[in-house]
């Protein structure tokens, strides 16, 4: 059997974003690493298969472009059961997801339908005796896994930020497919009916190259324009984040925290602000690539896990930041 | 309304995580167990449902070793009616299959309306067992909701997704994982406690089988961290850092 993969690449418009480059460039590199061809399937709303042109560029032998008008796209039970009948039709031995909320229901409802073995949330990939042995890591960052899936298909999602999109020329036949608005009928589905807009200007924080996350060192929620200021300062590539106990204490909504019980993340610069490191914090963003903490405690645990660290007084330290973000980034 | 709540027994969030021998299972040596975070809210929405309805039960179903009781007992101190224990023993390891597969036998016997479960177990982090269970039972599936109503037989839920929040609706029965936000779980009080002793454990030996295709091999302590650089105090310490952020790192 060789190493054909594909790679799941969901959009929300017309531009391809980077967890579908990341999906793109996982499932290229296990194709060639095994010998295999790499096809991409693009799933989203009107405007999908510009986004599916551009995939080509990072390595997509083959893409399929599923155009959906409306919320289409958005029904999951419909993504799940194309992506599965294209996987029956391809024979593609290792299915490439992102670990996006709808990127990885969507994977899990695929490995339900197939009985297909899945890892998710993976950092690391090797072909080993002829089965994909991935490294996952476990008890939010405590510990990690390393999983050996065999056969095919087999499906996994891969961590947002942790594989650099890798430019790379594929044989890039572009294909519409047709999606048979009835596939998922006739089975009890669920069907998304809804969708209300949040922040268009910021990120989410599980997807964000560069993550802002405040604690209770700022005092109270009145305090956070000074947060929001810094991650204006870094640009559209910075979300806000938050600690467990500042979303327990109501300061900041639910979609914010990092931690054990909110979200794992792992951006290129992680920004803790206030933040003194609790065990559940620290699982939820220590692979990230680079770490940044800002703390008035010198002993507090975020200095044990920082690449770098300033210690001071938050209200000092956050301005003086910020303005100097500004004078580098404008500067340069 | 009839509700299962799945709870799975977990490693305390602030616990340490030590490979044991085998390289595979954990040092499970003053561990604090507990029930998954994800699980106290799918639990605290099972017992919500219940009064909602006013009419029904809820029934808490844990896979694992006998020291799940632990759990169930504490679930039934918060108001569950009953609760079932599927034992297997340790030599079964973390499957999302097996798991999904042990609970699906038990659920599919009774008269269910709602099936709840945490949107992962902080422990294994896998987040399958929900999309298994759901296609095992043949019902819809609503993922990581953070609000749910029911009336009527059908259902909506609310779950957070890129860029926003995506409202799902659907018939029941069905199953829905639950997401932080959906409720704030109760504490036990020493009425439940007392009354959880009178209240049903039922023990069953778990079914569910491994598909034998997705193996442990390794469960290692992430590699250790260098220790870091400390620019200073203050504001000249934050002017430094953007400097470095910018000219050493390239990352703003």
């Amino acid at each position: 059997m060789s190493w054909s993969t594909l790679a799941f690449a969901q959009v929300s418009q017309a531009v391809v974003n980077g967890t579908a480059r990341e999906v793109v460039t996982v499932a290229r590199g296990i194709a060639q690493a095994g010998g295999g061809e790499t096809t991409a399937m693009v799933w989203g709303p009107r405007g999908a298969t510009e986004a599916g042109r551009e995939l080509v560029g990072f390595g997509a032998d083959k893409v399929y472009c599923c155009e959906l008008p409306g919320l289409e796209w958005r029904q999951p039970d419909l993504a799940a059961v194309t992506v599965a009948k294209l996987i029956k039709k391809g024979g593609y031995r290792v299915v490439v997801f992102p670990s996006t909320a709808r990127g990885a229901d969507v994977a899990a409802r695929t490995a339900a339908l197939l009985s297909a073995p899945m890892a998710s949330n993976v950092v690391s990939w090797e072909l080993v005796d002829d089965t994909l042995e991935v490294v996952r890591p476990v008890f939010a960052g405590r510990a990690t896994a390393t999983v050996r899936l065999s056969g095919g298909p087999v499906l996994i999602t891969v961590r947002s930020n942790v594989f650099s999109p890798r430019p790379a020329q594929g044989a890039g036949v572009v294909e519409t497919m047709a999606v048979e608005a009835s596939s998922a009928e006739g089975r009890r589905g669920v069907r998304v009916t809804g969708f209300e807009e949040g922040r268009r200007d910021r990120l989410s924080v599980g997807e964000a190259p560069i993550v802002v996350s405040g604690g209770r060192g700022l005092g109270g929620p009145e305090n956070w324009g000074l947060i929001e200021d810094l991650a204006e300062a870094l640009g559209p590539d910075a979300a806000l984040g938050a600690s467990r106990a500042v979303v327990d204490a109501g300061w900041r909504p639910h979609d914010e925290q990092v931690g054990q019980t909110g979200k794992t993340v792992s951006p290129n610069l992680y920004i803790a602000v206030g933040i003194s490191g609790a065990i559940q914090h620290l699982a939820g963003m220590r692979t990230s690539k680079r770490i940044v903490a800002i703390n008035r405690d010198p002993r507090a645990p975020i200095f044990g896990v920082a690449d770098y660290g300033v210690v001071g007084d938050v209200f000092e330290v956050l301005p003086a930041l910020t303005e100097a973000v500004r004078e580098v980034r404008e500067g340069g | 309304m009839n509700v299962i709540a799945c709870i799975k027994r977990v490693p305390d969030s602030a616990a340490r995580i030590r490979p044991a021998a085998d390289g595979k299972s954990i040092n499970a040596a003053g561990v604090k167990f507990v029930t998954s975070p994800f699980d106290e809210l799918a639990l605290e929405e099972a017992l919500r449902q219940r009064d909602e309805a006013g009419e029904g039960t809820v029934t808490a179903i844990s896979v694992g070793p006998p020291e799940c009781a632990d759990i169930l007992r504490s679930a039934l101190a918060l108001g569950a009616d009953e609760a079932v224990l599927l034992s297997r023993g340790e030599e079964h390891r973390l499957d999302p299959v097996m798991a999904a597969g042990a609970l699906a036998e038990e659920i599919r016997e009774c008269a269910f309306d709602l099936v709840l479960t945490g949107k992962q177990a902080i422990d294994d982090e896998g987040g399958q067992a929900p999309a298994l269970l759901a296609e095992a039972l043949g019902v819809p599936f609503a993922p990581a909701a953070v609000a749910l109503t029911v009336e009527d037989g059908r259902a909506v839920a609310r779950r957070e997704v890129e860029g926003g929040l995506e409202m799902l609706e659907f018939d029941l029965p069905a199953v829905v994982s639950v997401d932080k936000g959906i409720n704030l779980p109760r504490y036990p009080n020493l009425k439940g406690i007392m009354a959880a002793k009178r209240k049903p454990l039922e023990v069953k030996e778990a079914a569910g089988r491994s598909t034998g295709r997705l193996e442990l091999v390794a469960l290692e302590e992430p590699p250790p961290k260098g220790a870091g650089r400390i620019l200073g105090e203050g504001p000249d310490a934050a002017r430094e850092l953007a400097h470095v952020l910018r000219e050493e790192e390239s990352l703003i």
